[in-house]
This record gives structure tokens, sequence and C-alpha cells, in this order.
């Protein structure tokens, strides 16, 4: 999708508009939960990103916590436990 | 966690098929004392590595981000026999950066230090221009959540069997 866009922004003019960066930077802001609630046209584009970035970072460690956690649990999982997950996943 | 109840052809399946797969060959190989810190250490280098590897591979090359993934993936497993690692990573971003060069000295300028941060945080982020950028972070923040998810129910499968 956004490449069709980019060719055709090449045939008109080389730049990116303004409104296209505008409309990614809401699209994103409706992503991130904290700013949510606010009213959306008082938050600047570089809060969006600022608060993206902030986001991005809780969700690496999110993973990383679950995965640590996960690798804890496989380790008590025994044998039996294992090979019944094993047969379940195969389904 | 019934899989067949889910769209099959959903990222979150598609996702989660080959990341339980992936978790069954890792706790394939069982041994007496697969509790020292260690191993419990490897393991969770082998999840992440997983989680990553399932989340590229559900998007495959539709995005910048995911052919950067795969690409990072790939070359890691390579880079421990080859010594061109460096080489090739420079190479990489040089032929892909001057596309974009020129969009992002003029809006990059405009959201600064902020795009920069971003672009650190999202799989070949240097390399894109700012539409580019956001475009591909929006994605990216929907597949974590999805990673996330993923890795928190592989937790409850196991947690639900002990």
């Amino acid at each position: 999708m956004s490449s069709r866009r980019s060719r055709s922004r090449q045939s008109s003019s080389s730049r990116i508009t303004d409104d296209q960066i505008y409309d990614l930077v809401s699209k994103l802001h409706q992503l991130l939960p904290e700013l949510r609630s606010r009213n959306s046209d008082k938050v600047s584009a570089a809060k969006v990103l600022q608060e993206t970035c902030n986001y991005i970072r809780s969700l690496h460690k999110e993973v990383d916590d679950l995965s640590e956690r996960l690798s804890e649990l496989l380790a008590t999982t025994d044998s039996a436990q294992a090979a019944i997950i094993r047969s379940l996943l195969m389904q | 966690m019934d899989l067949q109840n889910l769209n099959p052809s959903s990222l979150k399946s598609r996702f989660t098929a080959r990341f339980l797969r992936a978790l069954t060959e890792i706790n394939a190989p069982k041994t007496i004392s697969s509790s020292s810190p260690r191993e419990i250490f490897q393991r969770y280098r082998r999840i992440k590595v997983a989680a990553d590897k399932s989340m590229a591979y559900s998007v495959r090359s539709r995005r910048i981000w995911s052919r950067a993934t795969l690409w990072r993936l790939r070359t890691r497993s390579r880079s421990r026999r080859l010594v061109s690692f460096g080489r090739r990573a420079s190479v990489k971003t040089r032929t892909t950066a001057s596309h974009g060069k020129e969009n992002k000295e003029h809006h990059g300028a405009v959201l600064g230090v902020q795009a920069e941060e971003l672009r650190e945080l999202v799989p070949g982020g240097e390399a894109m221009d700012l539409c580019n950028l956001l475009d591909e972070t929006a994605h990216y923040i929907k597949c974590l959540t999805t990673q996330g998810f993923c890795v928190y129910m592989g937790g409850l499968l196991c947690e639900g069997c002990c």
C-alpha cells in the first residue's frame, strides 16, 4: 500500500506532504494506549513519536519478561508433561 | 487454547502455530538437570529468537521491518562461521539509505530526535524515509502486541500442564 502511494507521489512531486505525515502520525496515535484518552488535536507529532518509542520499548520488555518466565516454566515441566504438550500441539 | 477456532489465515494464528512448534523443539532435548541458571538463560535466548523468527516469518517479506528482521536472523546464524558480517551490514544500509535520504532530511529534521530514536527501535528503520518509518512502525506495533500475546499463551499452556 505504501509503495503505491510513493509511486504516485513521485509522478506529481518528489516530496512527502505534511498532510501525509499528519495522517500517519494520527494513525500511530490511535495505537498508543496512553494518549488515546486525551484530545488528539492538542498532541504534537513529536509527543506521539516519543510515546511510540516508549511504547515499543515497553512491548519489547514485556516479551522479554514473558520469554524469561516461559523458559523457567519449561524447566519445571517434566518429560511426561512435555510429551503431552507436544502431542497437543502436533494435532 | 483451541487453534482450530482461530481464523487460519490471521497473523495471530500463523504466528501462534509457528511459535508453539518452535517451543516444542526448544523443549525437546530433556536432560536430567534442565533447570540450571545457565540452561534457563540459554532457553530464554532460544525462546526470544523463536518469537522474533515466528513473527517475521508470519509477515514474510511484505514489510520492510520483517525483511530486516529475517535478514538479521539469517546473518546472525551465519556470522558464527563467517567473518564478513560487518562488511555485509554496511553494504546493505548504504544501498537502501540513498533512496530515503532527501525526504529524511526534510521531515526528519522537523521531528528530530524522536524520529532518530524510533529508527533505532524499528528493524530496518535507519534506511527508511519518514513516511515509511511511520507506516512500518504502526504495523510493527500491531505485530509486537500479537507476539506478546502468543508468548503469554505459551506460558499459560505450560503452566496448565504443570
